[in-house]
């Protein structure tokens, strides 16, 4: 069979820098670096009240104190410290609630695309309803029943959101399903459940890498909407979601209370959504 | 009295397959009532063929003809409505899934669109060496994996592909190529039966006809008995011992190929070979 030999190439993979990995990256471990070691890098307590030194601005403004880099707040208690302090619940809960979240939601997609039939009307039917209940009120009501508290806030989101996954993976499924090497695999002699998990889930993987991003981004949001509305935790607590809601009274004159919080949080969201995009060009072999 | 036409070196050979009274239909959804169940398409109305054993059986007909579908309940795919499918005299037309496990070894296929039927996420050596590892019987010891790799590289240079494709994904390869590897992970389990479905269809021609001539040699080396399903007559008559021609769910020629290519029995059968591209310029052509 010499005469239908085939000679091999070189492989040739492009090494170009991917920013949307790296730079959500840095910001992502810097916001973890800073949970993990706060009161080591914190410059003051951040329960600490002084109200001799309340509303003090940031350092590049005239009538700052020294230590206050980012100033205070009406209690006197330093931003930067509760910025820091912060990460540690936004963190915290992105990451779990995010988790459990793509869990069940991806699970119960996988589930309705490729089983299909009683599997897929149960799952759909219930994806449907959960979806009819405005989100944010969802919310609220779990977290009032449920009672504030880290647990309930982690816990509502997972049980809101996980439709996001179900509807999306539960698509990509279908469309995996399709494909040949599906059938492939059945001639090869695998069950249902194999092919399901060692198919068609690396060809979904992507999206739900994507999709976890996503929801860590989300997830730090809803603590902070339900921190806002002071369901999340109890106040002796500093969460970037209390600090804007308590910021927000004094908006026009104390701007930095609200301002660097939001800064931390809008930067963190980008930077999870962006890391779910540059996630999924780094590792698809077929995108490289 | 003449005496029957029977050659003595086409005696009908033992077959794999005996297929009698098969029939397949699909829900038309499209046309289905509200309140009623879709009334049914009949793609395969009672066919009776036989594949024998170690020889190729093309199976032509126009796009619709039913003949991919047939192919599907020979491997099992697709689980027919009526009629038995006999392999090696065990009927396996309404086997289930976990009864068949162990058939499906003897029971391979390569598929239209190797782009789709690999695998986009495992390496070469991987989509080669799984069906291996299922039907192996040291499994889950470090050893035993190794030698599933080797098994899978042995099957891929016996398809003409150099084992360092083995790192690869099929995205690198090219279509001729991503077919051999195809080719590969059916001969791998050394079955006695492969199904091939319009396997050449994707390919330019000089792809075409490597993969054919690799198809046949494989097929006389190991004793594979193929089912060689195509619309194209010119690589039926080159690679096939037998030809089944099928239109609308029926068969209409059923036999040796020069046979039916020397005198066909319908009309259809006719207009298929007369679509066939003639190598040289025929002397009526400019009349």
């Amino acid at each position: 069979m010499a005469d239908v030999s085939l000679q091999t190439t070189p492989r040739v993979r492009s090494g170009r820098r991917n920013l949307r990995l790296w730079l959500p990256l840095a910001w992502i471990t810097t916001l973890g670096l800073a949970a993990l070691f706060a009161p080591l890098i914190a410059p003051h307590d951040p329960l600490y009240q002084d109200l001799f030194l309340e509303r003090l601005p940031p350092f590049f403004m005239s009538g700052t104190e020294p230590g206050y880099w980012l100033g205070t707040d009406s209690l006197g208690r330093d931003v930067l410290s509760r910025v820091i302090y912060g990460t540690r619940i936004a963190l915290c809960v992105s990451l779990i609630a995010a988790t459990a979240t793509c869990l069940v939601g991806s699970t119960l997609g996988l589930l309705a695309g490729y089983f299909g039939g009683w599997w897929d009307r149960v799952i759909s039917r219930l994806i449907e309803i959960w979806m009819a209940f405005p989100p944010v009120l969802f919310a609220v009501l779990l977290v009032a029943v449920m009672g504030t508290g880290l647990t309930s806030v982690i816990v509502a989101i997972a049980l809101i959101d996980w439709t996001r996954f179900a509807r999306v993976i539960r698509a990509e499924t279908m469309v995996q399903a399709q494909m040949d090497y599906v059938d492939s695999a059945q001639i090869g002699g695998a069950r249902r459940l194999t092919t399901l998990v060692s198919e068609i889930l690396p060809n979904v993987l992507p999206s739900i890498v994507a999709l976890l991003m996503l929801e860590m981004g989300i997830a730090v949001i809803v603590e902070a909407i339900l921190s806002f509305v002071n369901l999340s935790l109890s106040s002796d607590v500093a969460t970037w979601g209390s600090m804007i809601a308590e910021g927000r009274n004094a908006i026009h004159f104390a701007w930095w209370v609200l301002l660097f919080p939001l800064i931390a949080l809008f930067l963190t969201v980008l930077s999870f959504s962006q890391l779910g995009e540059g996630l999924k060009q780094r590792f698809d072999p077929v995108l490289q | 009295m003449a005496a029957p036409l029977i050659c003595p070196q086409t005696a009908p050979a033992p077959a794999l397959f005996s297929v009698r009274g098969l029939r397949l239909s699909f829900p038309d959804t499209a046309h289905k009532p509200l309140f009623a169940p879709a009334p049914r398409i009949e793609v395969l109305k009672g066919l009776d063929l036989d594949l024998p054993r170690g020889q190729i059986t093309g199976i032509v007909g126009e796009s619709g003809s039913g003949k991919s579908t047939l192919g599907r309940v020979l491997v099992r795919l697709l689980r027919p409505d009526a009629g038995q499918v006999l392999l090696n005299g065990q009927d396996i037309a309404t086997l289930d899934e976990a009864a068949l496990r162990p058939l499906r070894r003897n029971l391979q296929m390569i598929f239209q669109d190797p782009m789709s039927s690999l695998n986009p996420r495992h390496k070469i050596w991987r989509i080669v060496a799984a069906p291996l590892a299922r039907y192996a019987n040291d499994t889950s010891t470090r050893n035993a994996s190794a030698a599933r790799r080797d098994q899978a590289l042995r099957a891929l240079e016996r398809v003409g592909l150099d084992p360092s494709f083995g790192e690869r994904y099929p995205h690198e390869l090219s279509g001729g190529q991503r077919q051999r590897v195809g080719i590969a992970r059916a001969i791998a389990l050394e079955p006695e039966f492969i199904l091939a479905d319009e396997i050449v269809s994707g390919l330019d021609v000089s792809s075409q006809a490597q993969v054919l001539s690799l198809l046949k040699s494989l097929a006389q080396e190991m004793n594979l008995t193929i089912a060689f399903i195509s619309h194209d007559l010119s690589v039926i008559r080159h690679l096939c011992d037998n030809v089944i021609v099928l239109n609308r769910g029926e068969i209409l020629e059923n036999g040796p190929v020069e046979q039916v290519f020397a005198a066909p029995q319908s009309d259809i059968t006719r207009l298929l070979l007369d679509a066939i591209p003639l190598p040289e310029l025929d002397d009526k052509w400019f009349d």
